[in-house]
């Protein structure tokens, strides 16, 4: 009994060590993902070229980690060292530097991003999202005409069973002999025109309210923009995060549309598109190489040549979401402290090519979600002055599954978005 | 104090008829146009059943125009994003505003490339973050559609390499620069390399208002051997005594000394007193307003008074003085200031050297010279005498000036014998303006050369001695114009332009390269270590002579004059800025005009009308229409309408010079008031702005005088004393009985709970929370001198906007703050008190119950909250507020309005053309993006500044801390008026957070505080502190009609 127990302790030891490295290594590898959206994906990818190579198979490609590391930290110090493969990765992606991230990413970061791409190595390249895509189209049920069927079916029976009632009963008053009124038409028929008069009057009451409410709102606004960008291609298939070009929702009301110079620091290495194929919303295939032909234009770049920044002209986007002048809509409020998701309020944009407006943007959809979410509470110094909150968070007079929601805090008050 | 009287107008002093009518009517309006109809609604031209077709058509024609398309916009980012700039995030930019000789350091807000907002830097040891109304309403000017577009000869359009040609060619021989001061270390060697370039040019610096009699009594052979001004510490006196000097408004340096002055005021309740201060003058100025005790003088008599003075602080008699009130006031002066040797003041506005001296010799006599004054570091706001002019003025006339380049200077319209000017004008061969604008003398100039505005240039300042200020360009130049110094460099053949200039001569000066440059710009001031005032040699010799000068008593009629500055519009600075000219006067409470101001005295004698007794003033009062008087001095007339202030010398009569420009320089100086600069005499080579005898005379006519007076009358009854509005003390019985107040408010409140049990006690309604943020104000009544900075703060910050005189005149005046400003006691000499009024934010607001639609709410921080959109008009709200804040689109002012042509029309009437000037692209530049511009029909008011609230609370999530609302003098949010403040009445901040600035303010300050109105429980969110008067004299009693 006793050896037994001795054994299944070394047993249990020897599993929850097992387990906690593996746990250990996951975070690690997960730590690293996040990293690498954050500070590589704007110019590589684990499976294919970008502005920078494809980062699949780079330990076998360097001696060790300590070289690629010092890469990482500053590449051109390793490129003065002479070091002959580092020479020819320079020459091979043009001469273009790499960005020093000395003081951003320690050891430890780039040992957990190197095992992030360890780890997606493995996996298979991202299937073709194009296919994902006309998936998502061809799921959604539609039970609408199902609906109509059965609305028509039953008004038919309903009228028909009407017709033989008043048949029926024709025939009964025509045998016990009382007088036999002449079948009214339906269009002389008062009941029948009182409630078809209602009918019209409640159906374009409705209608009028409707529209008059959503007065100028654009919900599902797709404009063709003056280039062909697709989000899908760079936040989706490339994974670049939104702050990379959106760099101002953290700091600004506006979110901003990058400048040109923003879209060359990648589009100087990638001439042409050879993705999977693009689609307008009508269908129509796009040449995804001629659309970074047409930024070239605005940027005043040929290619092969250097690339002279002050001679660049702004490209005029059509504007999807516009919030009235009445408005204030503040994107870093919501992104840096709120901590919102960009997909909350912009819809699933990776899987857009052209933008469109995914929210209503009206006044009741903002105030859903601020009756619904909640704030940073514990994790914000700022909210440590909601003392009755924090004490009833503690003694359970509040939900604490429920958590302190933005309108708990005023977040549904006039001057909160107004002034 | 509960039977003094506090009133604003003659109608409520005696109770009028009028009076109690208006009360009744909160909108006097014969607005809508049915009244004029005959026989009723029903047959008007336009019937009720024309109207609903008319509703009908209309809405659907809008429905079916505004659902057609929505119109496609663009956004259009930078080719190449600058690194610094954020859009949408505003930066904040170190610079100087300059303006003639003051200069005042400030940080300019620049929004998405432009400056919109004007703060004080509180880095600078001169103002301490103070501004003045005009410095804030500067950044308008730079969008002022009369600005000079591009250089011009003889008015034609020229190029830059033209102009520079054909003036090289036409500067021959020397040349006189002439300039308004200048207090720019480089641009003075800028002027002499110039001068090197032409021998024999020379550069005269003119003052509209010059200060001549002081710098000449300074001068060498008189007193201190300085040509100069030296700087004063009205924090150090004890005792001010203000000798028709408005040091709180335009004299010297107005900021400086209104932040000096304010220390002095403050009272900590601990230790109870506060300095005191007397001033003499003919008419009340906004300083005279903020004495304890004021004498009225003749302007002719004020060297008589100096004399007095002079001879009871040597321990001699009060001789020469008829007056018996004014005797005893000279004894009791001299008494305190005797007491208090080595910590008083005596200053003096004359511009007579011998008063001048006969002031130095006071001081001399105090011990002040050394202490309160400081001859170590001079003011160099005020330069130029008047004989330097007129100098020139020969010089032009012998045809001895080949070349004039001006720079500001305007004495085509600010000399007193203009004409003069200009026919010497005619002599000089090359005349070249550098002005921003077609003024009076630009007009006259054969070269215009447009310099750039401040917000748009580079350079430095010195205002005082050793204080430095440097201006940095916050936009590039809006037109084709060129900073005067790059032109006069140009001239006089110097390779580099100014920056460069600039740069070198202060990397030189300060070392540390380029680092220590950009450092210096960054923080735009460098101070001088601190150090102990020095006296200055004093040259007793000068004053026996003086004294026999100002002994001899002027001949002087029944009437004199004395020409004074507004403090908004100045010498005449303000009078293209449709802001300065919107500011109510502090004291007149009157807007856009000149007048005469008279005292009631006068008025009964000359045009009969009569404020002693009840009913009388009516008729002058309720109409915005004055009588018209002709003045006379000499043989120059004017013709003025009058308004009646009492304060004012029974024998004396006021106007205001700057006014009567023309439309060349804005449109907001077009055609109003009078220009009254040729009513001054040059008396012993300096310009006096006062005359001895002159005539007045009835002339029958009437002119509209908008005057904000009597609009928002409030209290809790109608002809009540408004002793629950505002609460005033002596400081010998508030030393005396601390709690008068606290006893005061308990008996108001005692039928409700006194004051602990009040705010539950006192109403039906329940008792809502404010579980995070409490927003609160404190305004103390004590340091408030009225200067207005903090409404013209308030509407620049919250994008107000200008209505015009003949709006203003119909009570649609839209300023959400203003300065109510009462009179207590004697009607010919009354006590004034300033009470800065704005939403109170109660949280028992009487606006939020009435208003059918729930525009106007409560929020959780304690906020009146105003929702734009949702709000009818229907004016209910403006009805029920206690305080009258409320403010109306009558117009759609701004052209915020979708549908066009909205802004003239029958019933609303015409606006003026500066508020259609104030619609045009380059005056909308200024608007603050982050406040809504409101439409017509929509009720506004104070805010709070909520967009900055919002913004500095945003600040302190994004750093995951508490907000800091004035701890350690850290602040997140600051609003605009308290931003603004040089006497820094206002305190603003979280209630709710213990060690707020405005939480400490409250708790140490119990025995003053008090709210407006107390009793009606409606819970306001500002909270006052009571003015206390350093006097011992007992105001009497409630005046009898």
């Amino acid at each position: 009994m006793i050896h037994l127990r001795k054994v299944t302790e070394k047993v249990g030891l020897i599993v929850s060590l097992i387990i906690l490295l593996s746990f250990a290594h996951q975070v690690k590898a997960q730590d690293g993902k996040a990293l690498f959206t954050a500070n590589c994906a704007s110019c590589h990818n684990v499976h294919k070229d970008m502005t920078g190579p494809a980062l699949a198979g780079v330990e076998d490609r360097w001696p060790d980690r300590a070289h690629i590391i010092a890469w990482v930290h500053n590449s051109s110090k390793v490129l003065a060292s002479g070091d002959k493969y580092a020479d020819d990765l320079f020459a091979k992606w043009n001469k273009t530097p790499m960005t020093h991230f000395e003081g951003i990413l320690s050891d430890k970061d780039v040992d957990a991003i190197l095992d992030y791409i360890k780890v997606e190595e493995a996996k298979k390249p991202a299937a073709a999202p194009a296919a994902t895509a006309a998936q998502g189209a061809g799921q959604r049920s539609d039970n609408t005409l199902l609906y109509v069927v059965l609305t028509c079916v039953l008004a038919i029976v309903a009228f028909i069973l009407l017709q033989v009632n008043s048949s029926l009963k024709r025939l009964s008053n025509k045998k016990e002999g009382h007088p036999v009124i002449g079948p009214i038409p339906f269009y002389r028929n008062k009941k029948f025109i009182a409630v078809i008069a209602i009918l019209i009057f409640i159906y374009i009451g409705y209608w009028l309210a409707s529209g008059a409410i959503g007065l100028g709102r654009t919900q599902n606004y797709e404009p063709k923009q003056p280039i062909f960008y697709s989000h899908r291609v760079h936040a989706g298939i490339n994974q670049i995060n939104c702050l990379y070009c959106h760099t101002n929702a953290q700091y600004s009301r506006h979110a901003t549309i990058p400048s040109v110079n923003v879209c060359m620091n990648c589009h100087m290495a990638i001439t042409e598109y050879t993705g999977p194929k693009l689609f307008t919303a009508e269908g129509k295939e796009v040449d995804g190489s001629a659309e970074i032909q047409k930024l070239y234009k605005y940027a005043g770049y040929v290619q092969g040549q250097p690339w002279d920044a002050s001679k660049a002209k702004p490209i005029e986007w059509v504007r999807i979401h516009e919030l009235p002048d009445h408005v204030y809509f503040n994107h870093s409020q919501h992104v840096m402290v709120g901590k919102v998701q960009c997909q909350t309020c912009h819809g699933d944009i990776t899987k857009m090519d052209e933008v469109k407006q995914f929210a209503p943007l009206s006044m009741g959809w903002c105030i859903n979600c601020h009756r619904t979410t909640d704030v940073q509470f514990k994790d914000n110094g700022f909210y440590s002055i909601y003392q009755k909150y924090h004490e009833g968070l503690k003694n359970g007079t509040i939900d604490s599954a429920k958590g302190i929601t933005v309108e708990m805090i005023g977040g549904t008050e006039c001057q909160k978005c107004h002034y | 104090m509960a039977n003094k009287k506090h009133w604003q107008s003659f109608g409520e002093r005696g109770n009028s008829k009028a009076f109690q009518d208006a009360n009744k009517n909160e909108f006097p309006e014969d607005l809508l146009p049915f009244e004029e109809v005959d026989g009723g609604f029903l047959s008007a031209p336009t019937p009720r059943r024309d109207f609903l077709k008319y509703l009908g058509f209309s809405t659907a024609a809008a429905a079916l125009a505004a659902s057609c398309e929505t119109p496609v916009r663009k956004v259009i980012p930078f080719a190449n994003k600058p690194e610094d700039i954020v859009p949408g995030v505003a930066n904040y930019y170190a610079t100087t505003y300059v303006e003639d000789g003051d200069a005042i350091s400030v940080l300019a807000k620049v929004r998405d490339g432009r400056p919109i907002k004007l703060e004080g830097n509180e880095l600078s040891a001169v103002t301490n973050g103070g501004t003045s109304a005009r410095l804030q309403a500067s950044v308008i000017e730079l969008y002022n559609t009369a600005r000079l577009r591009f250089p011009t000869i003889d008015g034609k359009e020229v190029t830059f390499d033209a102009i520079d040609k054909s003036i090289s060619q036409a500067i021959s021989g020397p040349g006189v620069i002439l300039t308004t001061p200048v207090t720019s270390p480089t641009t003075l060697e800028v002027i002499n390399k110039f001068i090197a370039k032409y021998p024999g040019s020379r550069h005269v610096t003119y003052n509209s208002v010059s200060y001549s009699g002081m710098l000449e009594a300074n001068e060498a052979s008189s007193s201190y051997g300085k040509k100069a001004i030296p700087s004063y510490h009205f924090d150090k006196a004890k005792i001010i005594v203000g000798l028709a000097a408005d040091f709180l408004g335009s004299w010297v340096a107005p900021v400086q000394f209104s932040k000096q002055y304010a220390a002095g005021r403050k009272i900590n309740e601990k230790d109870i007193k506060m300095s005191k201060h007397y001033q003499f003058e003919g008419i009340l100025s906004p300083t005279g307003a903020s004495a304890d005790e004021r004498f009225q003088t003749r302007p002719s008599e004020l060297g008589l008074v100096a004399a007095a003075l002079l001879s009871a602080v040597n321990g001699g008699s009060v001789s020469g003085i008829q007056d018996a009130k004014l005797k005893a006031g000279i004894q009791k002066v001299a008494k305190d200031l005797l007491d208090n040797k080595g910590a008083s003041l005596v200053v003096s506005g004359s511009q007579d050297k011998n008063v001048q001296i006969v002031v130095n010799a006071i001081n001399e006599a105090l011990g002040s010279n050394g202490t309160t004054i400081d001859w170590s570091i001079l003011n160099n706001t005020r330069q130029g005498t008047d004989s330097e002019f007129t100098q020139l003025l020969s010089d032009m006339k012998a045809g001895s000036v080949a070349t004039l380049v001006v720079y500001n200077a305007n004495p085509a319209y600010s000399w007193q014998k203009s004409d003069d000017f200009v026919s010497a004008l005619k002599k000089v061969r090359t005349t070249i303006s550098l002005n921003e604008k077609a003024d009076e003398t630009t007009q006259l100039c054969k070269y215009v050369v447009p310099s750039n505005h401040f917000l748009e240039s580079w350079g430095d300042a010195e205002p005082r001695t050793g204080h430095y200020s440097f201006i940095q360009p916050t936009i590039n130049p809006l037109f084709k114009t060129r900073q005067w110094q790059d032109s006069l460099l140009k001239w006089a053949g110097e390779p580099s332009d100014y920056e460069t200039f600039l740069k070198t001569y202060w990397m030189t000066k300060l070392g540390g390269g380029e680092t220590m440059w950009l450092k210096t710009i960054q923080s735009g001031v460098i101070n001088p270590p601190a150090a102990a005032p020095a006296a200055a040699a004093f040259n007793s010799a000068a004053v026996a002579p003086a004294l026999t000068a100002v002994s001899s008593k002027k001949k002087a009629g029944k009437y004199e004059l004395v020409l004074y500055q507004k403090i908004a519009i100045g010498e005449g600075q303000g009078a293209s800025n449709p802001f300065l000219q919107e500011m109510p006067d502090p004291i007149s409470r009157a807007t856009w005009d000149n007048y005469v101001m008279m005292s009631p005295a006068m008025a009964l004698e000359l045009l009969d009308i009569d404020i002693y007794r009840e009913g009388r003033a009516d008729e002058y009062e309720v109409h915005p229409e004055k009588p018209v008087v002709k003045v006379t001095a000499g043989n120059v007339s004017i013709e003025l309408p009058i308004l009646v202030i009492p304060g004012t010398h029974p024998n004396t009569v006021g106007i205001a010079v700057g006014y009567g420009r023309t439309g060349k320089i804005g449109k907001a100086a077009d055609g109003y008031g009078k220009n009254a600069y040729p009513l001054a005499q040059l008396l012993n080579g300096a310009t006096v702005f006062e005359q001895y005898d002159i005539k007045i005379e009835k002339t029958g006519k009437k002119s509209k005088v908008a005057q904000i007076q009597v609009h928002d009358r409030y209290d809790s009854v109608i002809g009540g004393k408004r002793t629950e509005v505002l609460k005033v003390l002596n400081l010998p019985e508030f030393q005396e009985d601390p709690k008068e107040i606290l006893r005061d408010r308990e008996e108001e409140l005692k039928p409700y709970g006194g004051i602990e049990n009040f705010e539950k006690q006192g109403t039906i309604y329940p008792y809502y929370d404010k579980p995070g943020i409490h927003w609160g104000m404190s305004v103390d009544m004590n340091a408030c001198n009225g200067c207005g900075a903090c409404v013209v703060a308030c509407n620049i910050e919250n994008n107000v906007p200008i209505v015009g005189k003949d709006e203003v005149a119909r009570f649609h005046d839209m300023h959400w703050l203003r300065i109510d400003r009462y009179y207590t006691g004697d009607v010919d000499n009354p006590n004034v008190v300033f009470q800065p009024m704005l939403c109170q934010h109660c949280d028992n607001a009487p606006c939020e119950n009435v208003c059918p639609v729930n525009a106007t709410n409560h929020s959780t921080e304690g906020l009146n909250q105003m929702a734009y959109n949702r709000c009818i008009g229907t004016r209910y709200c403006a009805n029920n507020c206690p305080y009258k804040v409320r403010r109306f689109n009558w117009a759609d002012y701004t052209g915020a309005d979708s549908f066009p042509n909205n802004q003239d029309q029958t019933t609303v009437g015409k606006l003026d053309a500066t508020v259609h000037d104030r619609n045009e692209d380059l005056s909308r530049m200024v608007l603050n993006p982050d406040v809504t511009v409101r439409s017509r029909g929509v009720m506004e008011k104070c805010s709070f500044c909520v967009q900055r609230l919002q913004d500095g609370k945003l600040k302190a999530k994004k750093e995951s801390r508490p907000l800091k609302s004035g701890e350690n003098n850290e602040w997140d949010v600051k609003t605009a008026c308290q931003q603004a403040c040089a006497s820094d009445c206002i305190v603003f901040g979280n209630a709710n957070d213990k060690n707020s600035a405005i939480s400490k303010v409250r708790r140490e300050n119990p025995l003053r505080l008090f709210h407006s109105l107390e009793q009606l429980h409606t819970m306001p969110n500002v909270n006052y502190f009571a003015k206390v008067r350093n006097t011992d004299v007992k105001e009497p009693e409630t005046p009898t009609a």
